[in-house]
C-alpha cells in the first residue's frame, strides 16, 4: 500500500449515505482482548490509545491511515503538514502501510512530554473564521465556508465539508453563525 | 505549506519535497483556513474514538454475556450428569430442566403438533394461508405484518410443518448457479429486526426467478420480530424452493432462544399454541441446511472454518440429529454411548445409573456442602478417568465427565467409536455455525463464545485451496458498516441488522454477486432517527447507552469493587489513584476495555490525580435505588445475573406458564447459587421469594418479576425521541 499523506483507503461502491466519513474509514480493530505488547511504564495513554485505535494485528502495529486518529486522540492539534513528518519520523525505510509500536510510543511519548501541537484555543480559532468572513457580518454563506474549506490551507475531501456543514449550518438561515458553532463544539469536547 | 515557508514549524528542508507549493501560503486567509481544518480534524478524530469506545463497551458486553450462557450450560451438563436425586421430587424437577430437548419421530410429532385441532375463530382478520403457497399469499402476510397483523397459530403451524417437508429433502450444503438468476443476493444476521428486512426488499426487490436470496443464518432473538421474520423467510422458501436459500446460524438452536429472546416472544405472541410452535420450530431449525456454495466458488455460511473443516464430511452429516449445538460436548459413559443422549434423550436412563463417587450427593439444602461435594466428584472422577483408561479429558472443561471404573469392554469400544463419529460431527457442526475470523495464523479455541474457534488467515487459505474455492462469505459478527473484509479479502463478513447496539450504532448490509462473482454492497439504515441527526449527535447517543450499560455492569459487582479497591488503600484513605482504579475495575469485570480512556465519562469527581471510590460506587447505586423494597445486596447479585436467571426460571417453567411456584424458585436459586459460589442463606432465599411474590399465592410470576428491572432501564431512554425499548448489551 503506497504511503498515502492525507488522503484515506477509498470509500467502498454502492453506499448510500454520506454520514459516516467514508473518506475517512479505519480499519476496526477485532476487539477481542488486548492486542499487541504491553503498555510501557510511562505512556499507558497512549499504548491504550492506539491499541484501541490501531488494527492491533498482534504485532503491535496500526494501520498508518489511523495513526493520525490516534495522535490526535491524544490531545494534540497537529495540521496535517506536521501529522506528514511525524510519521516519516516513525514508517520503516520501506513504507508497509503499517507503523510499529515500538517507534510510535516514544515517538508520542516525546510529542506529549514536549507539549507539541497544543489545542487551538477558542479566541485564536474565533478569529480564524473572522478573518475569512470578510465582509464581517458574524456569518459566514455556505458557499464562503465550501470555498475557504475545499479550496485553502490544507482542503477538505467532499466527506469532511459535508460533516462539518451538516452540524455548522443554521437550516433556517442556510448560514454559518461561527460563534455558536464554536460554542456549540466546544462545549461537546468536554 | 510552501518551501521554506516560516510557516513550517519544523523546518526539515528535506522533507518537504513531496508536499504541494501552494499559492500564496502566507495569506491571511490560507493561514486561517489551516487553522481551522487543523481544530477541524483533531474533533473529528476524537469522535472517531469515542465511537470505537462505545463499540469495544457494547461487544465486550456482549461477549461476556455469551460465555455466561455457555458457563451455565455446562454447569446444567454437568448436574445432569453426576446429580443423584434423593427424593422423587428432585428428580421430577431436575428431569422437567432437561426434557426441551427431545427429537421427535415423526409420527409423534404430527401428533403433537397438530395443527388441524387449532381453529381459526371466524373473528380472525389477519391472512389465511393455503398450500401450496404462492407468490400471493407471501406479497400478503408482508402487507400483513407492515400493519402489524399477527399469523393465526394454526397456519404458522401448517407453514412449519410444511417448510419441515421441504428442507427434509435439502442436502447440508446447498448449491446455487449464477447461470439461472443474474444476481444472487446474500443477507447476513436479521435478529428479528424485522424493518431491516423490509428494507433490503424494498431497496433490493422481493425474490423472484430472475432474483436468488441466500439468508445466512441468525434469522431470530434480540430483535422484536423474529417469527415474522421466520414466517416471511419460510414462506418465500415455499414458493420459490429453487430461488431462495436458507443457512442455520448459531441462533437457530432453541436453547439459545431460551436467553436471547426468541422463545419469549413467541410465548408472548402465541400464548397457548407457543409451545407446540415452538417445538415445531425446533424441528425445522435442525432441518436447515448448514452452508451454501455458489457456483462451486462461493462458499456461505454463518460462523466461520476450522482447520478440520471438512466439506466432505458435512455433506454426509444426519444433520437433523442436532437439535442444539450446545450440548453434546460431554463424554457420556460408554455403556450408555447412544447418540441421542447428545441431545438427551435418554435423560432418566442416565440419571438411574450415575456413576457415583464413594460418597452420595448430600441433599441440596445444603449449599456448600453440595458445591463442595461438586467439586470433590469431579476430581475424583477425574482421577479414575486417568488412571484406568487414559483418556485425555478436555483441557477446557473441568467438569467434564468421564468414564465409570468399568473397564471397557469390545462392545463398549465399538460403542465408542460411533461415539467418537458422533464427536466429530458434532465438532463440524459447531465449528461451522460458531467461529470468528482473528488476524493472526492459526486455529485456536473461541473462548468467548464458547465455541467453534478463531481461525487464521492460514487457515481460510488452505481451505480456499483444498476446495477450489475463491473467497468465503459468513455472517455471525456485527460490523459497523454493516461488512467487513478480512485474511486479505478471502473472508467477507456481512451483517444485515443496522442499529444492533443502539439507534445509530451501525449500518446493516447486503452484498449482491453477478456471474463474475464479484460483490457489491448496499448499506442502510434502518431508522429515521438515524438519519436526521448529525454525527456528533449520533456518537453521542450510543455513547450515552454504551455507558449506562457499562455502569449497570459495574454496579452490579459493587461488592467485588470496593475489596479490589481497598486492596490498593491499605492506610484506608477512601482514596486511589486513577491508574489504580483502572486496573482494579479490569480485574474485577474482566472486559478488556481501555479504562483509561473511559475514565472521564464514567469519573467525574477527581484531585490530584486520585479519585474517592466509596462515593463513586454510591452514585453509581443511586440509579438503581428506586427498588426500595429489594434489599440493596440482593438487587446487586440479580442484576449481575438477571440473564442467568431469566434463562434458568424458563427451563424450570416447562409448560410456558410464566408461573413457577415457590419451591422450585427456591431450588432453583439454590443451584444457581451453587454454581455462582453466591453467598446466601436460606432465610435470604425466602425473603427473596417473598418479595417477588407480589399478589402472595404462593407463586412466582417471574415475568413481572424482571420487567420490574427493565422498568428502570426504560426511564432512562423516556427522554429520547425513539426510544429503543432497551439497548440490547444489558437488556440480555
Amino acid at each position: 500500500m503506497a504511503p498515502q499523506l492525507w488522503r484515506r483507503p477509498c470509500p467502498a461502491r454502492g453506499t448510500e449515505l454520506p454520514l459516516w466519513g467514508r473518506g475517512r474509514r479505519l480499519n476496526y480493530p477485532q476487539s477481542r482482548g488486548v492486542r499487541g505488547p504491553p503498555p510501557r511504564p510511562g505512556a499507558p495513554h497512549a499504548a491504550m490509545a492506539t491499541a484501541l485505535g490501531g488494527h492491533g494485528g498482534g504485532e503491535g502495529g496500526s494501520r498508518r491511515g489511523e495513526v493520525g486518529t490516534i495522535i490526535r486522540s491524544l490531545g494534540c492539534c497537529p495540521s496535517e503538514a506536521e501529522l506528514h513528518d511525524l510519521l516519516a519520523e516513525v514508517e520503516e525505510e520501506e513504507p508497509t502501510g503499517y507503523i510499529h509500536l515500538e517507534k510510535f510510543l516514544p515517538m508520542m511519548t516525546k510529542v506529549l512530554m514536549e507539549k507539541r501541537y497544543r489545542p487551538i484555543p477558542e479566541d485564536v480559532l474565533l478569529h480564524a473564521f473572522e478573518v475569512l468572513d470578510q465582509n464581517k457580518n458574524g456569518y459566514l454563506t455556505k458557499q464562503e465556508l465550501i470555498k475557504c474549506m475545499t479550496e485553502e490551507g490544507e482542503p477538505f475531501t467532499q466527506e469532511e465539508m459535508e460533516e462539518m456543514l451538516s452540524a455548522a449550518i443554521d437550516p433556517e438561515t442556510n448560514k454559518i453563525r461561527y460563534k455558536d458553532y464554536i460554542s456549540m463544539m466546544v462545549v461537546d469536547e468536554n | 505549506m510552501g518551501s521554506g515557508s516560516s510557516a513550517n514549524p519544523n523546518n526539515c528542508p528535506q522533507r518537504l519535497e513531496k508536499r504541494r507549493t501552494l499559492p500564496d501560503a502566507t495569506h491571511p486567509a490560507f493561514k486561517a483556513a489551516v487553522l481551522i481544518q487543523r481544530w477541524y480534524r483533531r474533533y473529528v478524530a476524537r469522535l472517531e474514538m469515542r465511537r470505537r469506545c462505545t463499540w469495544r463497551i457494547f461487544q465486550s458486553i456482549e461477549y461476556s454475556c455469551e460465555q455466561d450462557q455457555i458457563k451455565l450450560h455446562n454447569f446444567f451438563s454437568y448436574l445432569m450428569d453426576h446429580f443423584t436425586p434423593r427424593s422423587s421430587g428432585e428428580r421430577d424437577f431436575i428431569s422437567r430442566m432437561f426434557t426441551e430437548e427431545e427429537n421427535y419421530k415423526e409420527s409423534e410429532l404430527e401428533k403433537f403438533c397438530d395443527y388441524d385441532s387449532v381453529e381459526v375463530p371466524d373473528f380472525y382478520t389477519g391472512p389465511h394461508l393455503s398450500f401450496p403457497l404462492l407468490p400471493d399469499h407471501a406479497a400478503a402476510l408482508l402487507e400483513a405484518f407492515k400493519q402489524k397483523q399477527q399469523l393465526h397459530a394454526h397456519y404458522v403451524l401448517k407453514l412449519l410443518h410444511e417448510t419441515r417437508k421441504h428442507l427434509k429433502q435439502l442436502p447440508n450444503i446447498n448449491h446455487v448457479s449464477t447461470c439461472y438468476s443474474e444476481e444472487v443476493t446474500v443477507c447476513g444476521d436479521l435478529h428479528g429486526q424485522l424493518d431491516d428486512l423490509f428494507l433490503i426488499f424494498y431497496k433490493n426487490g422481493l425474490p423472484s426467478p430472475e432474483k436468488s436470496y441466500v439468508f445466512n443464518g441468525d434469522f431470530v432473538d434480540r430483535g422484536k420480530n423474529s417469527i415474522e421474520i421466520l414466517i416471511i423467510l419460510f414462506a418465500f422458501l415455499l414458493v420459490y424452493p429453487k430461488e431462495v436459500h436458507l443457512n442455520r446460524g448459531n441462533h437457530e438452536d432453541h436453547m439459545v432462544n431460551l436467553r436471547y429472546g426468541f422463545t419469549k416472544e413467541v410465548m408472548q405472541k402465541y400464548k397457548g399454541h407457543g409451545k407446540k410452535i415452538l417445538k415445531m420450530i425446533q424441528n425445522v431449525f435442525c432441518w436447515l441446511p448448514l452452508a451454501t456454495l455458489i457456483d462451486h466458488k462461493v462458499l456461505i455460511l454463518h460462523g466461520g472454518v476450522s482447520d478440520t473443516t471438512d466439506l466432505d464430511l458435512l455433506e454426509n452429516i444426519e444433520r437433523h440429529k442436532f437439535v442444539s449445538v450446545l450440548r453434546g460436548k460431554k463424554k457420556k459413559k460408554p455403556r450408555l454411548i447412544d447418540w441421542r443422549d447428545i441431545n438427551g434423550d435418554s435423560i432418566n436412563s442416565s440419571l438411574t445409573s450415575l456413576s457415583s463417587s464413594s460418597a452420595m450427593a448430600p441433599s441440596m439444602t445444603d449449599r456448600m456442602e453440595f458445591s463442595k461435594w461438586v467439586r470433590k466428584t469431579v476430581q475424583e472422577q477425574l482421577e479414575k478417568c486417568r488412571k484406568l483408561l487414559e483418556i485425555e479429558s478436555d483441557s477446557e472443561d473441568d467438569d467434564i465427565t468421564c468414564a465409570t471404573s468399568v473397564a471397557m469392554s469390545k462392545t463398549e469400544s465399538e460403542l465408542s467409536e460411533s461415539w467418537q463419529t458422533i464427536q466429530e460431527e458434532w465438532k463440524q457442526i459447531i465449528d461451522v455455525l460458531w467461529s470468528d475470523p482473528m488476524p493472526q495464523e492459526g486455529c485456536i479455541v473461541n473462548t468467548v463464545r464458547g465455541g467453534g474457534c478463531y481461525f487464521g488467515p492460514d487457515v481460510t487459505e488452505k481451505l480456499l485451496q483444498k476446495y477450489n474455492l475463491q473467497f468465503l462469505i459468513r455472517s455471525h459478527e456485527c460490523k459497523p458498516e454493516g461488512y467487513e473484509f478480512c485474511h486479505s479479502r478471502k473472508v467477507l463478513t456481512i451483517f444485515s441488522a443496522s442499529n444492533y447496539y443502539e439507534i445509530g450504532s451501525n449500518r446493516g448490509a447486503y452484498v449482491k454477486l453477478g456471474p463474475d462473482l464479484v460483490p457489491h454492497f448496499v448499506q442502510y439504515q434502518a431508522s429515521k432517527i438515524a438519519h436526521t441527526l448529525s454525527m456528533r449527535q449520533r456518537i453521542s447517543r450510543v455513547e450515552e447507552s454504551a455507558f449506562r450499560a457499562l455502569r449497570e455492569k459495574l454496579f452490579a459487582h459493587t461488592s467485588n469493587l470496593i475489596n479490589a479497591f481497598k486492596a490498593y488503600d491499605k492506610d484506608d484513605t477512601g482514596l486511589i489513584t486513577l491508574s489504580n482504579w483502572a486496573t482494579a475495575v479490569e480485574s474485577v469485570l474482566h472486559l478488556g476495555l481501555p479504562w483509561r480512556m473511559l475514565r472521564p465519562q464514567l469519573v467525574h469527581n477527581t484531585t490530584n490525580g486520585m479519585m474517592e471510590y466509596k462515593s463513586w460506587l454510591d452514585d453509581l447505586a443511586i440509579e438503581k435505588r428506586s427498588q426500595e423494597h429489594i434489599q440493596s445486596s440482593m438487587l446487586e447479585i440479580i442484576y449481575r445475573n438477571r440473564s442467568n436467571l431469566e434463562t434458568i426460571f424458563r427451563i424450570i417453567d416447562s409448560d410456558h406458564s410464566g408461573l413457577i411456584s415457590f419451591e422450585e424458585f427456591q431450588q432453583t436459586w439454590k443451584l444457581f447459587s451453587s454454581h455462582m459460589n453466591l453467598e446466601l442463606t436460606d432465610e435470604g432465599i425466602y425473603d427473596l421469594a417473598r418479595t417477588i411474590d407480589f399478589n402472595k399465592d404462593g407463586n412466582i410470576d417471574f415475568n413481572e418479576f424482571l420487567e420490574a428491572f427493565r422498568l428502570i432501564e426504560r426511564s432512562h431512554s423516556e427522554d429520547k425521541t425513539d426510544p429503543k425499548p432497551t439497548p440490547k448489551s444489558s437488556k440480555r
